[in-house]
């Protein structure tokens, strides 16, 4: 039997990758790459201390036998493991060795605004050649991410983990920890996918409705073609960006790379997911092993057990999984099936599981179009027997606030909380899937009180455009940030009026996602909302200065859907 | 829109305005009023009580059912107010980091970003018909494409199309140059100058149209020409993709041609001048890059017709057609 015993924080865990070559090998951080067998120890490459030094810079990176420049946090995709201390202070030295400018944000951590890093909200960025000193005390502990604010530099490779040992020691004991940051690569920058989706919205869309073809294994009778043309609309716009251009990675490696996680039959073994993705959503999933999730974003959740989780871009799940002594795939899907990422937790070096084949890409269902209020009403009953002509998509009277612009092409007529809804396309799967009403903190909170008011957020779009927005306003068209009062207590309610999922990050804050969990509520720092679905999450204004907020589609971010939230007064002088 | 085309271009525009595509959708961001987002401006209905008693009620004629279907299902019914932001709100710096970084840097990083986050402006080229053509009274080539450049809300676009025989050069061309803005979420308002270089005299003429996706996903563009010798033109046309497979692609498409009066010198009646029905079957090698074949029937009418068979022309023919759609 096995005598390893080791704290959790002691512990970062045998992650191996066969199959790259040593020049690729040498673009993966320690912690991602390929290492002698059980290793279990400290981590001689994760970046810890009060000093934390980070140069960011242009790094060849080598994927498929083609090599592209990525950017890249001290020359690893992903950047190295920076791990913490819960109550300790941090410093870090971010020099910007890149020809254009720069940044870094701490998602999800709790830090004085001034060093939240988004350009032109928080700091002024970092210059080419310069070097930017954050420093704030760790307030907190779980699975984080570090990312660049800047240029769409995340979706190039300007990311990392962030793991934060609790001060009180581990909730959960685990024998073995393994990180899985999950993210999408293409050698397609990020602002020319942009100039495609502008020129055309379905451009890398090949899992189409057709008349030939059914990929979803349904062939569209016409009366359902015409339902959706008249809407100017496609049931199977699932993801704006696909497999047709994304190669999809596990700790930086493809699927044939196969990256390995190491350990020994019987371990409790703690899986930290990071989706780091551009714009990617992803099914996760380890055939034969059940998943227990013990953190959500970071924050301690009561462990539940479940097969199979729908983690929306930036949000983190640590999960326990007790692997006997076979290999297993670790298997993302992304949301619209048109390809994965793939890892094998094994015993020993060199094994693999069989790689489950894509599932049948989903369709858009009525609820997706905001229609779920009628659900369960006399006589409606999926899309028959619709009389979509009684029914306006574009009713300015379903939305008050938002303002009707070339940039939203539709208001859901009559929106539900889909908290307790599974992801899209999860749901006919004929296993457990997570869904946001299984989260539940570990104990009574004290903290829990109920709002004092609302504000309510309209997710907006014009998918034809390519526009995205908060309640018809792209950020460039936006004067008006949402003003909150320091320590009020606020409900945001966030109304998906658009047919697509967005995970929705607020910066500075961890909210509490109102589930029905009543003193338990989950905390969360990014939170998918389903298609014509909403949302609302609490949270008390303690953190004065000005937060970003937005959608962590990094592409629905840059086309508008972002939004300054200011809380004041500031302290002292400053106010 | 014959008789429309008799009165002056306004008017033109005007009925171009009228078209049912164009019902839905006129949001105007120049429009916007500042304090929409306010939460203050949100209803303060409140939230009701008990969402089960929505199951089994039958279904309104217009759904105005806003609040109640979003009441939480899971929590405590209790309502929270919509209100405008405590006054505290409202204090300090309008801009946090003001107070910690040079003014100048934080502006210029503003800038920066604002523009970044939704002011994006790109640019594309399209030749979206480049094709060879084949029929009674001789082979000929045509071409039809253009450059857009801007935001989402306005841009400038430049078009031009036109056609020649093979080996005689070319013979009817014109370019536009268009200021485009989005009137709504699906249609653009387009403005600017056409000139036609024409077997005839040239014209140039001011021009005025829309174009954008109609429901049932046509793809519609329509527009009225005054010349600066005051005639009048217009022309419509649209088209529809059809996805066959994932690359390949039938597209149907018609343009019709009209004329307010006789031009005898460029050869135009007035009326309907001629229509142009037409099936392009194109493989999408990559979506930037279609090859294509079809065909076209080129139809003349009335007094058009007439003077182009008067010049040895052919004023109805059908022509088969192969040809490449390119946009980057």
């Amino acid at each position: 039997m096995h005598t390893i015993s080791l704290h959790r924080r002691a512990l970062l865990g045998g992650a191996l990758a066969s199959g790259g070559s040593a020049a690729v090998a040498a673009l993966f951080p320690q912690w991602a790459r390929a290492r002698s067998a059980h290793f279990a120890g400290n981590s001689a490459d994760a970046l810890s201390g009060e000093d934390i030094a980070l140069a960011i810079a242009r790094t060849p990176f080598t994927l498929g036998g083609r090599t592209a420049s990525a950017t890249t946090v001290n020359g690893t995709l992903p950047g190295p493991l920076i791990r913490l201390r819960e109550g300790q202070d941090v410093r870090f030295a971010v020099t910007n060795h890149l020809d254009v400018d720069s940044s870094m944000h701490w998602h999800g951590l709790l830090v004085p605004f001034q060093m939240d890093g988004v350009p032109g909200v928080t700091f002024p960025g970092i210059r080419p050649g310069e070097t930017f000193h954050y420093r704030f005390p760790v307030r907190q502990s779980g699975t984080y991410w570090y990312h660049s604010h800047s240029g769409g530099q995340e979706g190039t490779g300007l990311f990392g983990p962030i793991v934060i040992d609790p001060a009180g020691g581990e909730r959960v004991a685990a024998d073995r920890e393994l990180i899985v940051m999950l993210s999408d690569w293409s050698f397609m920058p990020p602002m020319e996918i942009l100039r495609k989706l502008k020129a055309q919205p379905d451009y890398f869309n090949y899992q189409q409705q057709a008349w030939f073809e059914a990929p979803s294994g349904k062939p569209m009778s016409v009366a359902d073609k015409l339902r959706w043309g008249r809407m100017r609309m496609s049931p199977s716009d699932i993801a704006d960006v696909t497999g047709a251009t994304y190669t999809y990675l596990v700790n930086g490696q493809g699927p044939d790379a196969n990256w390995t996680g190491l350990f020994h039959p019987g371990e409790r073994v703690r899986l930290c997911v990071i989706n780091a993705s551009a714009m990617t959503i992803f099914n996760l999933r380890i055939p034969g092993l059940p998943l227990t999730v013990v953190a959500a974003d970071g924050s301690d959740v009561k462990p539940v057990e479940t097969d199979e989780i729908q983690i929306g871009v930036a949000e983190t799940y640590d999960l326990i999984v007790t692997p006997q002594d076979q290999a297993y795939t670790l298997f993302a899907e992304s949301i619209d099936r048109s390809g994965y990422a793939r890892g094998t937790l094994a015993p020993r070096a060199g094994m693999s599981a069989p790689v489950p084949a894509l599932r049948k890409p989903p369709l858009l269902t009525m609820k997706d179009m905001g229609m779920g209020g009628m659900a369960g009403m006399a006589g409606m009953h999926g899309m028959e027997g619709m009389d979509h002509g009684a029914m306006s998509m574009r009713d300015p009277a379903n939305a008050p606030g938002v303002a009707l612009t070339p940039g939203v092409d539709m208001i859901a007529p009559m929106p539900v909380d889909r908290t307790g809804d599974r992801g899209l396309g999860l749901d006919g799967v004929d296993h457990r899937v997570l869904v946001y009403t299984d989260l539940e903190a570990p104990g009574p909170r004290a903290d829990i009180s109920p709002p004092t008011r609302e504000i309510v957020v309209h997710l907006t779009g014009n998918m034809e455009r390519y526009m995205w927005s908060f309640d018809g306003k792209r950020y460039s068209a936006i004067v008006e940030p949402i003003r909150l009062a320091r320590n009020e207590r606020v409900r945001f309610k966030l109304v998906n009026e658009t047919m697509m999922t967005h995970p929705i990050h607020l910066h500075g804050f961890l909210f509490d996602l109102v589930n029905g969990k009543g003193d338990r509520l989950p905390k969360k720092h990014t939170v998918s909302v389903l298609p014509g679905g909403f949302v609302a999450f609490d949270l008390t204004a303690d953190a004065p200065g000005d937060w970003a907020f937005h959608c962590h589609l990094l592409l629905h971010m840059i086309a508008g859907m972002f939004n300054v939230v200011t809380v004041r007064p500031l302290d002292g002088g400053a106010a | 829109m014959r008789y429309a085309l008799a009165i002056p271009s306004a008017a033109i525009a005007a009925a171009l305005w009228t078209m049912p595509a164009l019902a839905q959708g006129t949001g105007h961001e120049g429009h916007e009023m500042s304090g929409m987002q306010m939460p203050g401006m949100e209803s303060s209905q409140p939230v009701p009580e008990a969402p089960d008693k929505m199951q089994g009620m039958d279904m309104p004629g217009h759904p105005v059912m806003d609040h109640a279907m979003h009441a939480m299902p899971k929590e405590p019914a209790k309502p929270v107010p919509h209100m405008p932001p405590p006054p505290a709100a409202l204090s300090g710096p309008a801009h946090a980091a003001d107070a910690y970084y040079p003014d100048g840097e934080m502006t210029h990083a503003r800038t920066m970003m604002t523009g970044e986050m939704g002011g994006i402006h790109t640019t594309l080229v399209m030749l979206d018909r480049l094709e060879a053509q084949t029929g009674k009274g001789g082979d000929g080539w045509a071409w039809e494409g253009g450059l857009r450049t801007g935001g989402d809300i306005d841009k400038l676009w430049l078009k031009t199309e036109g056609e020649g025989g093979i080996g005689g050069g070319v013979e009817d061309a014109e370019a536009q140059a268009l200021w485009s803005h989005a009137i709504g979420p699906w249609f653009d308002l387009q403005a600017g100058v056409r000139h036609q270089f024409l077997t005839g005299p040239d014209r140039t003429q001011l021009a005025v149209g829309v174009e954008g996706l109609a429901p049932y996903m046509f793809d519609v563009s329509a527009a009225a020409f005054v010349s600066s010798q005051g005639e009048f033109t217009a022309r419509i046309s649209v088209a529809v993709d059809q996805r066959l497979t994932q690359r390949l692609i039938l597209q149907p498409r018609i343009e019709a041609n009209l004329s307010a009066q006789d031009v005898p010198a460029i050869g135009l009646g007035s009326g309907v001048t001629s229509l142009r029905p037409g099936l392009r079957l194109r493989y999408e090698i990559r979506r930037e890059f279609a090859p294509y074949v079809g065909v076209e029937w080129q139809k003349q009418f009335g007094r058009t017709a007439s003077m182009t068979r008067g010049s040895g022309g052919n004023a109805d023919r059908i022509i088969a057609l192969v040809g490449l759609r390119v946009w980057f």
